[in-house]
């Protein structure tokens, strides 16, 4: 496609364009609710599930739009083979930062802009000091801990050697129908 | 129109499905997941270069992920923006200086809660760049993908903030 190559390769373009989807999503996340701290908290202290519903409502969709559009030839895979080292400890790292703060990277900013001012002088710069202390150690965890216990695989389906479009149904379902048990369990 | 736009929230499913078609549009548009944790290490190697020049060309790390203006970098400023425009669309726009879960349970006392929330902001960095994304960019581009390693990230990014949750709510707060 010669107009996404223009697109993709044009940097005035390109800034316009992450600024763009940067506004719609913020705007998303705080319609969604998930901008709030309590609504977050809730969701870690499993009292309120609209951060679940949230996310699953998108991969939902997501999964079934990239897939589609790979199909066709007009996207790529992102994606990489992880690690133990990385994905476990770094998640849980990132886990306990999110209870404490009360925000993830995104919804952060989307705080800031709602007016928490604990996400912005707490929470954007601590952000951007452990990312400075990451980018410090960096030299050192990428030959030790962040290989070990390298996965086998790049994508589910890979690893459970299935067909793509299988994989998608099941997880399609699996996620639906998460949600629909949530809805009756009263959530 | 107008009223859909001013309503306080929107169902979590609806505004769910927009995120999603978003992160449809970022791979087609721009060929990147989109995700919110590369913009801080750019805004992080911008600072570095500017206040530590020669530090900043020797880390490795900012040679793997350039500080520059991209569009991965716009991402933050115009998170802070959309979430604004529907903040004072619904009049919802207040300064909050401690949130209400947070003060009704351990005080509101602004210098404690800045405090925690940036050892939870430097945990934050530090564990996104480890995984290699956030919850935006493994939890929801990631998992969109089937990357297995997305998925794997996603869930310890709940298990880890879930028990954090219970222990400082439940356990320290009595909650």
């Amino acid at each position: 496609m010669p107009l996404l190559t223009t697109i993709r390769g044009n940097r005035s373009c390109q800034l316009v364009l992450g600024l763009l989807t940067g506004i719609a999503f913020g705007f998303f996340l705080q319609k969604g609710g998930v901008t709030n701290y309590s609504v977050i908290v809730n969701q870690l202290l499993l009292t309120d599930f609209t951060v679940m519903k949230l996310m699953l409502s998108a991969v939902i969709v997501a999964m079934i739009g990239f897939h589609l559009l790979k199909h066709y030839g007009y996207v790529n895979l992102h994606a990489a083979k992880g690690s133990m080292g990385a994905q476990v400890i770094g998640g849980l790292i990132f886990g306990v930062g999110f209870a404490l703060l009360g925000y993830c990277p995104g919804t952060v900013a989307g705080a800031v802009g709602s007016g928490a001012m604990d996400a912005l002088f707490g929470g954007m710069i601590g952000i951007v000091i452990g990312t400075g202390i990451f980018a410090d150690l960096y030299p050192r965890l990428k030959t030790g801990i962040l290989k070990q216990g390298p996965f086998p695989a790049v994508t589910v389906q890979e690893f459970l050697h299935l067909p793509l479009w299988i994989v998608i149904g099941i997880m399609e379902v699996a996620m639906i129908g998460f949600l629909v048990v949530l809805y009756y369990c009263g959530f | 129109m107008f009223d859909y736009l001013s309503q306080t929230v929107w169902s979590p499913y609806i505004a769910g499905a927009g995120i999603g078609v978003l992160i449809c549009l970022s791979f087609l548009l721009a060929d990147r997941p989109l995700g919110c944790s590369s913009a801080f290490v750019k805004a992080r190697g911008l600072f570095e270069r500017t206040f530590n020049p020669e530090g900043e060309k020797k880390n490795e790390y900012y040679r793997q992920i350039m500080p520059n203006m991209d569009w991965s970098f716009m991402i933050i400023p115009g998170v802070i923006v959309g979430a604004f425009v529907s903040a004072v669309l619904s009049g919802q726009f207040h300064l909050v200086w401690v949130p209400p879960l947070w003060g009704n349970t351990f005080g509101y006392n602004t210098a404690i809660r800045w405090f925690w929330a940036l050892i939870g902001g430097i945990l934050l960095g530090l564990g996104a760049r480890w995984a290699g994304g956030c919850t935006s960019g493994h939890g929801l581009s990631g998992s969109s993908q089937l990357s297995f390693a997305s998925i794997v990230t996603a869930v310890c990014f709940f298990a880890g903030g879930i028990v954090t949750a219970m222990v400082i709510f439940r356990v320290i707060g009595g909650l």
